[in-house]
């Protein structure tokens, strides 16, 4: 998928294929339906000590339809695009649809909030790079790390990937719309060792373009850096005290706020924060948005997984919540209107502030830095926190020592209301961007 | 009972016009290549899923996944392709990408035979799908539904899954090895919300097997998962905050065996202990646990969740013991991983599907029974943690550290179980954990059957089991200093 009028062709095709998908849902009785369909192709590789270690190709393709008989609704999908797959698919979607319960909830998202301009976003920039190009790169990569100092003793490897794709989405309203995307990475995780004790840490760039990544020296030198720091680890004594999230670990914090204002969420009445809209929920420095239009994001499309066209809004403004995020079948259940948010959010940031990690740390004085966290302990329902964790112990603005084997308790609603300040130390190689985030007390857990 | 293989040919092979020699043709274009080893993996997947929410069928889903995976082996590289098209040409433009990791090398011819153990053991070759009738299905979310709102008028939501899964696949290596499996996965889940003033507290409880949807009728399962499930919620809706810090764990038989999982499991995976990379590497044969502590992977239980008649690669699964009276035994092994350290496949070769490479990873991991009653075990700790239900964990197979998370849990205090306290992570290191088990009961319990190990973006079902366990020393994340 290198070129610009193959991707077209691809992208016609795709179209073709949404548009039969529509057609044999109608000639099956269903009275609307929505299809989408992807194709993408990419390279994956590992370089292990210096050896390649593995090399994927990969080439995925998808299909999947819901079909609406009056308000029943039924859905099916398929790897497997040939026309007999096809057929059967939306058979099988029928059949279902016959079976589930009428809902006056249900359906497609009104044909008036269809996106009506498609604005490129500049999300496509496939990657012309050759198996030994990419195997060369990956190796410089891992040299890096395990060059920086001898108590780098092993690896994991350095691993590059590079994939390229189209996603066509169309429903009975008329609505068509497809665009191609690529996303480029590479990542190198290596392991240190001091007496007995092994730790081993990772670093990872990504990117729409390949001339957006960091250089391969520098993503290795980093992945080092951040394992030597770590050796040495030792575990602390249950205490209270200020955590400062380093901002890569802080957007799973942004991640638990979205989970609560989901649609989804708010009806089943499993969220931590029911019930808030234009209530206070941060500090009131606090600004979260969204930009799903951003040029060249990680996240960005125009429409959402309903066709909805996409808009830049605010979810926090003041501290107070101004949006939840809702699709059309949500926002029906609450008796509002879709965000445009079928799918999630697209480019979300927390506006920074004007401190540095460094500024944070002096900020903290004494405290716990947050480098990583681990396992599943965040109850949604209840805001209810208990993570495991490493990091640092800080004390006078200067980390002291690595720490590992402890656990970080507190509950959300708390945790967002005792924000104390953003880092401008942002995160930005994802879907969610931040800086570092300084909470004034949670529990730590540990000897 | 029709023949596994026949099934397989029948259904993978036979509508795309492939013939046994065309995948020997595949093979032989393989190994002409200077490759070690080769294989295909054919794989036709069906699974359908129905969810009920505010007591209404509210959606079902039915996906289609087929196609084949084709890797090349040389040493310690492996060149990996596949695709969705059945058919020859599909097939030798997928291998000629996988042959790409080496050079050209001298011709090989390969002839492949079926596998002398068919073993069609642990479950029957059905497709769960259609043991049932659509209108049966939905009828029975609807029971579950009642059943869990008859609890207690404080259950104010409830969320049942019902899934079956019927997945085809077919294997052929360079080795000669043909085999073939047919896995039947059924399972059900309820999550509900309790409400009482204005505190919401969740629950949740389920259940699988390999079998047919009549495994969640029988005995009344499926209804025994929705008062499990409306039970956890009433107990956390009067829990008090839980205690922070490092203190006596008694942990519950059953589905807290996710301890093992975490804790050593994924650390004895051959792929992490060929490259060093585990806190296990080269510790064979050292003590890891207390004695009495015998801990296994064992594939080829009947029926289970985890259980499988053949691995990915077409080994038969085994009982693996792990750690035998304390001492470590044994790694799990996958087959290039057991070729470059020397050994065997110990079936444990998995992979998520065709688009996936296969590495080595758990079945049903549990530690077997020791001797004592588990309300001497809660009667012997003066002050601590009795964890029953958990959510999911984690490890950190490098440093050892290993979390996963209470979502039922009491005090014990004077020897008495006393008063519900919330969910929280249990942290330890899995090297030393087990060599803090001073009490092992007699009642050992595998899990309910709902299971999803992750490992490299990877999803299985496994199961895990253990029984009653006192850990002297476990660090509990509360908030309560």
């Amino acid at each position: 998928m290198s070129n610009r009028k193959e991707m077209i062709e691809r992208e016609s095709r795709l179209e073709q294929l949404v548009s039969d998908l529509l057609a044999e849902a109608k000639q099956q009785g269903a009275t609307a339906a929505e299809a989408g369909v992807s194709s993408d192709a990419g390279l994956s590789l590992t370089v292990r000590m210096g050896e390649v270690e593995t090399i994927e190709h990969t080439r995925d393709n998808g299909l999947g339809i819901t079909v609406y008989f009056g308000q029943c609704k039924g859905s099916a999908s398929t790897s497997d695009l040939g026309p007999e797959a096809v057929r059967d698919t939306v058979k099988a979607a029928c059949n279902i649809a016959k079976y589930t319960t009428e809902d006056s909830c249900s359906g497609l998202a009104d044909a008036e909030l269809m996106a009506k301009d498609l604005p490129d976003l500049d999300l496509c920039h496939p990657w012309d790079i050759d198996t030994d190009t990419a195997i060369e790169l990956s190796k410089q990569c891992e040299a890096a790390a395990r060059s920086l100092d001898s108590r780098i003793v092993n690896s994991e490897g350095a691993s590059l990937s590079t994939h390229a794709g189209l996603h066509v989405y169309g429903n009975s309203h008329g609505f068509v719309g497809g665009y191609p995307t690529s996303r480029h990475s590479l990542s190198c995780s290596v392991i240190g060792q001091e007496g007995d004790a092994m730790q081993r840490d990772y670093w990872y760039t990504t990117g729409r373009a390949s001339t957006d990544l960091e250089a391969a020296e520098a993503v290795g030198q980093k992945a080092a850096q951040r394992t030597l720091s770590r050796l040495g680890a030792r575990q602390i004594s249950t205490r209270e005290a200020p955590i400062l999230f380093q901002s890569d670990a802080a957007t799973s914090l942004l991640r638990s706020f979205t989970g609560a204002i989901r649609g989804a969420a708010l009806y089943r009445k499993s969220s931590f924060l029911l019930d808030q809209l234009d209530q206070q929920v941060f500090p009131d420095f606090v600004h979260i948005h969204e930009n799903p239009r951003l040029l060249k994001g990680l996240g960005s499309a125009a429409f959402d997984g309903e066709g909805v066209a996409t808009k830049a809004k605010d979810f926090i403004s003041g501290g107070i919540l101004k949006s939840y995020i809702l699709g059309s079948y949500s926002a029906r259940k609450l008796g509002m209107q879709t965000t445009g948010n079928a799918g999630g959010v697209r480019n979300l940031a927390i506006d920074p502030g004007t401190l540095d990690l460094d500024g944070l740390l002096k900020e903290m004085d004494t405290g716990l830095l947050v480098t990583e966290m681990m396992g599943h302990g965040v109850n949604m329902v209840t805001g209810d926190y208990s993570r495991g964790a490493s990091g640092f112990w800080v004390e006078r603005g200067e980390i002291q020592y690595p720490v590992e084997e402890i656990t970080i308790a507190g509950n959300l609603k708390q945790m967002f209301q005792q924000l104390v300040a953003v880092g401008n130390d942002e995160e930005r190689r994802g879907n969610m961007r931040t800086g570092s985030w300084l909470i004034e007390n949670m529990t730590i857990a540990g000897s | 009972m029709p023949n596994f293989i026949d099934i397989a040919r029948s259904v993978l092979l036979e509508p795309a016009g492939l013939q046994e020699s065309d995948l020997e043709h595949v093979l032989d274009q393989l190994l002409s290549y200077n490759i070690d080893f080769a294989d295909i993996y054919f794989q036709a997947g069906r699974i359908e899923s129905w969810a009920l929410e505010d007591g209404i069928i509210k959606e079902g889903a039915y996906n289609i996944e087929q196609g084949a995976g084709i890797r090349a082996i040389s040493g310690e590289k492996t060149g990996f392709a596949y695709t969705d098209e059945l058919q020859l040409s599909a097939l030798l433009e997928a291998g000629k990408t996988a042959r790409a990791i080496t050079r050209a090398g001298e011709q090989k011819r390969i002839k492949i035979a079926q596998a002398l153990t068919p073993a069609e053991r642990l479950y029957q070759p059905i497709n769960p799908l259609n043991s049932l009738t659509e209108q049966e299905k939905v009828d029975l979310l609807r029971q579950v539904d009642a059943e869990a709102r008859r609890q207690d008028p404080r259950v104010k939501q409830v969320m049942v899954n019902l899934v079956a899964a019927h997945d085809v696949v077919l294997v052929a290596n360079t080795d000669g090895l043909l085999n073939a499996d047919i896995r039947p996965l059924v399972r059900l889940s309820v999550s509900v919300i309790a409400e009482e003033g204005n505190r919401r507290e969740q629950g949740s409880g389920g259940g699988g097997a390999r079998d047919a949807f009549s495994y969640l009728i029988d005995q009344d399962r499926a209804l025994g998962f929705a008062r499990d499930a409306v039970k956890q919620a009433l107990v956390n809706l009067e829990a008090e905050d839980a205690p922070a810090g490092t203190m006596t764990v008694v942990l519950g038989s059953g589905w807290p065996g996710v301890l093992l999982h975490e804790a050593i499991g994924h650390g004895l995976e051959g792929d992490f202990n060929r490259k060093g990379t585990s806190a296990f590497s080269g510790r064979m044969g050292e003590k890891v646990a207390s004695s009495g502590c015998t801990i296994v992977d064992n594939g080829a239980l009947p029926g289970r969740r985890g259980s499988l008649n053949m691995d990915d690669e077409g080994t038969p699964t085994q009982n693996t013991v792990l750690i035998e009276d304390g001492i470590l035994k044994g790694y799990m092994q996958d087959n290039m991983n057991a070729r470059l350290m020397g050994g065997l496949s110990t079936g444990n070769g998995r992979r998520e599907s065709y688009a996936h490479l296969p590495m080595p990873r758990m079945t049903n991991t549990y530690m077997l029974a020791g001797k004592h009653d588990p309300q001497e075990i809660i009667a012997s700790v003066d002050k601590g943690l009795y964890a029953v239900n958990f959510g999911g964990g984690q490890v950190d197979i490098t440093s050892g550290k290993f979390v996963f998370s209470a979502s039922e849990a009491y005090l014990i205090e004077n020897g008495k179980v006393t008063r519900p306290v919330k969910g929280a992570t249990l942290i330890g290191d899995g090297a030393d954990v087990l060599t803090r088990v001073s009490m092992i009961g007699n009642d050992l319990q595998l899990d309910q059957g709902v299971g999803v190990c992750g490992k490299e973006g990877q999803s299985l079902p496994v199961g895990v089991g253990q029984p009653t366990l006192r850990v002297d020393e476990l660090t509990v994340g509360g908030t309560n200093t």
